[in-house]
């Protein structure tokens, strides 16, 4: 049995289903991020793993016990919030230490060792020798470390982070993503963590659960999340994506409008496809260039956003909707693109993917 | 024995101790409650619908309306409290406007003479306007041909009486503006009168009709101000008092209280509705408006919160006057008779004492009590939660229920010989318990406030931690919380000092409160140490709430450092 196994878990406020009857399964050491939009379900499944929401039907389990009916006081696990939640009223050492003194092992250990472990837990989180400030003296991301530190100084089985960034600024938030992940793949504690941002669900995570009204979307590693959609919602939720569609035109080749390109990946014969091309997929051609799959498009709209160009592009002979395509600056060396200019583009055939179609 | 357990789960299982706690002290608090507040409420409501045999009838409704003088009453009652109403809240409204939204000097001064009527008895205010316009009252002449008693007087003293009360709600109104609204009707050029039409009326909109309501059930409910002031006066409260302490008569006690609890209930239910309404009036973008010097503005401002301070203390100082003078109007000469007399022979210092027990235990048994069931509400997850919003009813009910409803409910519940609680009767317990349940859910929606104000993640927190919620309670709410606290400490013990209303159907001559004592002082002429006591109660009321803000000034310095780091 996994670490950490969801079976069927529902959860009803009212008339809005919150958890349609879900299951996941958490391998031990492992970093989950649960992303979704604002109502998809994803921290009503963390709560409900903590015990903070009470399902109405399912089981948890916990390292191969059912902890599904058990108050979250008898559950081992240490969660932050967005919110940061630390006492306002105790200093820092306070803090870190709530946890440790109501412990008979660590009260057997005395006033030393709760000190000791305070001062390593600060030392972990990188912010040694802060242990008398009082939160509001601290830094959002300051709190949000403290806050790390308390959580983790019992040693909990389970880690459990809710949108614990999302209050940061953005550099900040950028520099504690990493911090976290490394501090997790140190102690190899076992963590869950709900996201809306996909950027830092695809930096952080081992693997991704997509969630979308109460439902797992899909499960997997951020590459594969990425590259491989499950269905259009993930394909449009993960980053930004073009979807074509064409009439398969033997094993592997695809016919849209007027043209016929090459797909990597088989396709079933005689009926319609649709197919998913990122915009960073996409090539930029000399003008005389006759490579595969390659084709004439008209530039529509120019934005220039620093790192890179996303250009909307109208390929007739390809679809009617417009094409998106990301040219990073480099890639482009210089070159102008003018609104109204033509281009020869082309899409790759292994970045030609089809969608799996809803069953 | 391992499968007796496991195939008998028990009640409960998977629950921590704590949680196991919180769900007994729940349905404990709910029990209390229900004792305390629901049950002898409902034993009015029955007692009025059957009559002496136990049929169910409304004969005694009818024995009422029949009684002759009773409509004169409800018909006085009523317009009374209208005229109160009218007059009150533009007084009001216009003292806070000039608190909040003009440039004063001295506004805390000011702020705290417009609420000095809360510091004494409602009594105080009828007190001194028979001073200063009774038969050898000093400005007997202003009044003409009128006599201060009977409606003049009740509605003299009933304003002065509620002023603070109203000034209180449109303080707060008047306290949150949003700047940006003032610059853009100032970019439109809008006139000073338009702004003030369509900005700060609107704004302070819900704060008025709050404010009107709460005048107008004050007006309706108080009984100590036409008892003192009313001469013949017929009006509904005074009418209870003589029906259940004159005759009596519990019956139609009973039912003149319900007359008078259901206007009050449903000016507290509008008010309750009107509030749910105001959540989203000020947003957390809005940029708070800071009002700049204006002479046009501030000078008649300043004038009328001069004029009213002067009123104000005028009736205070008259009441200490009074219980200065040797001998109203012959001999004026200063002394402390009335207290020597009062204190020794008439047995004011017995009641003083009394007073100042209940009070003090008021506060001190209501302050956690409250606070605790607030925290059962709002922080605690376990116990059953159909139980929850049956609590919060209840809390807010007792704003609705006049005192004098509440007392009536009290004798017949606890009075009745088959309740095993006949024991608490006229004793001082009961009366502590009153006063707690009477001035119940302003302090409720104090802590609730304050419990709201904190992060809502510390009970989740600390079960993710170990520590069972009630250390947390311990640690971190209630240190975070403890102005709030302080604030519904202090709040208990000026109200149980001053109030008349719930008590004056449950003492016993042994438990004679302060306040009630002066009702009867009057009662028997003795205006002197009537008024020697009142001043008294109001000195007393203005040494704790120094000694509060004292304590709370204190507290932030303390705690400054997790409080406000950046001052």
């Amino acid at each position: 049995m996994a670490h950490l196994e969801i079976r069927n878990l529902t959860k009803r406020f009212g008339a809005f289903v919150a958890l349609d009857q879900v299951d996941l399964a958490v391998a031990r050491g492992e970093f989950l991020v649960l992303l979704g939009p604002s109502g998809c379900g994803k921290t009503t499944l963390l709560r409900a793993i903590a015990g903070l929401e009470r399902q109405d039907a399912g089981e948890i389990f916990h390292g191969g016990e059912e902890i599904s009916r058990r108050s979250p006081a008898l559950r081992d696990f240490g969660i932050v919030f967005q919110s940061y939640a630390l006492f306002p009223n105790l200093t820092v050492a306070d803090n870190v230490a709530y946890g440790l003194k109501s412990r008979k092992a660590d009260r057997g250990a005395g006033r030393d060792g709760v000190r000791r472990r305070v001062a390593e837990m600060l030392e972990l989180v990188g912010l040694p020798g802060i242990e008398h400030k009082y939160p509001a003296q601290l830094s959002g991301g300051q709190q949000q470390r403290v806050a790390l530190a308390r959580a983790l100084a019992t040693a909990p089985d389970l880690l459990l982070l809710d949108e614990p960034l999302s209050a940061l600024d953005a550099i900040e938030r950028v520099r504690l993503r990493s911090e976290v992940r490394q501090l997790q793949t140190q102690l190899g504690v076992t963590t869950i963590m709900v996201t809306h941002d996909q950027e830092e669900a695809l930096a952080m995570a081992d693997r991704i659960v997509v969630m979308k009204s109460g439902r797992i979307q899909q499960v997997g590693g951020p590459r594969d999340i990425y590259r491989a959609p499950a269905n259009d919602f993930v394909a449009d939720f993960i980053g930004r994506g073009n979807l074509i569609e064409g009439a398969a035109a033997g094993a592997r080749h695809v016919r849209m409008r007027n043209l016929t390109l090459r797909c990597a990946e088989p396709v079933a014969p005689g009926r319609s496809h649709r197919f998913y091309v990122r915009p960073e997929d996409i090539c930029l051609y000399d003008t005389l260039d006759r490579c595969e799959n390659s084709f004439y498009a008209q530039v529509r709209k120019h934005e220039f956003l620093g790192a890179y160009s996303l250009v909307t592009l109208h390929a007739h002979d390809l679809a009617e909707q417009p094409l998106v395509a990301q040219f990073s600056s480099n890639y482009l060396a210089g070159r102008p693109i003018a609104a109204g200019a033509t281009l020869r583009i082309g899409i790759p055939p292994e970045h030609l993917r089809p969608m799996p179609e809803p069953a | 024995m391992t499968r007796l357990a496991w195939s008998f789960p028990r009640l409960g299982e998977g629950r921590s101790t704590s949680e196991r706690l919180g769900a007994g002290l729940l349905v404990g608090a709910a029990l209390l409650l229900c004792v305390f507040l629901i049950l002898p409420l409902g034993v009015l409501l029955i007692g009025s619908v059957f009559d002496e045999a136990g049929e169910l009838s409304l004969v005694r409704f009818a024995e009422f309306a029949s009684t002759p003088g009773m409509g004169r009453a409800v018909w006085n009652t009523i317009w009374v409290a209208v005229v109160v109403t009218v007059l009150t809240v533009p007084l009001a409204f216009l003292y806070a406007y000039a608190i909040q939204r003009a440039c004063l000097p001295l506004r805390g001064v000011w702020r705290i003479i417009g609420l000095s009527a809360l510091l004494g008895p409602s009594l105080v205010g009828a007190i001194s306007f028979i001073q200063w316009f009774g038969t050898q009252g000093v400005l007997k002449s202003w009044l003409g041909e009128h006599s201060v008693y009977g409606p003049i007087g009740i509605i003299l003293s009933t304003v002065y009486a509620s002023f603070p009360h109203a000034l209180m709600i449109l303080v707060v109104a008047l306290a949150t503006a949003d700047a940006r609204l003032f610059e853009a009707a100032e970019a439109l050029s809008a006139s000073r009168w338009r702004k003030f039409v369509t900005v700060t009326l609107p704004s302070a909109r819900y704060g008025l009709i709050s404010a009107a309501l709460v005048v107008f059930s004050y007006s309706v409910s108080e009984f100590g101000i036409p008892k003192v002031i009313g001469g013949n006066f017929p009006v509904l409260a005074v009418e209870v008092y003589v029906q259940v302490v004159g005759m009596h008569n519990f019956g139609r006690g009973a039912v003149v209280a319900l007359l008078l609890l259901f206007p009050v209930l449903l000016a507290f239910l509008v008010d309750w509705r009107i509030q749910r309404k105001q959540q989203a009036s000020l947003t957390a973008r809005a940029v708070p408006y800071v009002p700049r010097p204006d002479w046009r503005r501030d000078l008649p401002l300043l004038a009328y919160c001069v004029l009213v301070s002067v009123a104000m203390l005028g009736v205070l100082g008259m009441a200490g006057y009074t219980s200065l003078v040797r001998f109203w109007p012959y001999n004026l000469e200063l002394s402390l008779d009335h207290y020597r007399y009062g204190l020794a022979e008439a047995g004011v210092l017995a009641a003083y004492l009394n007073s100042l027990k209940i009070a003090g235990l008021t506060a001190l048994v209501g302050t956690p009590f409250i606070f605790l069931v607030a925290y059962l509400v709002e922080k605690n997850r376990s116990g059953p939660a159909w139980l929850r919003p049956l609590v919060q009813g209840a809390a807010a009910l007792p704003m609705g229920v006049p005192g004098l409803v509440l007392g009536i409910g009290y004798i017949l519940f606890f009075n009745h010989p088959s309740n095993p609680l006949n024991s608490l009767y006229h004793t001082l317990a009961i009366m502590v318990i009153a006063n707690v349940v009477h001035y119940y859910t302003s302090c409720h929606l104090t802590a609730l406030t304050s419990l709201k104000s904190i992060d809502r993640e510390f009970e989740a927190v600390s079960a993710s931690l170990k520590v069972s919620q009630f250390v947390t309670l311990w640690r971190v709410t209630l240190p975070v919380c403890l102005p709030a606290v302080l604030e519904i400490a202090r709040y208990l013990f000026i109200n149980a000092m001053t109030t008349v209303s719930a008590l004056v159907f449950l003492y016993s001559p042994e438990t004679l409160p302060a306040s009630v004592s002066i009702l009867n002082l009057d009662e028997a002429g003795e205006l002197g140490p009537a008024a020697a006591m009142a001043t008294l109660i109001v000195l007393t009321c203005a040494v704790v709430s120094l000694l509060y803000s004292l304590l709370t000034h204190f507290l932030f310095r303390r705690q400054q450092a997790w409080r406000n780091p950046n001052r």
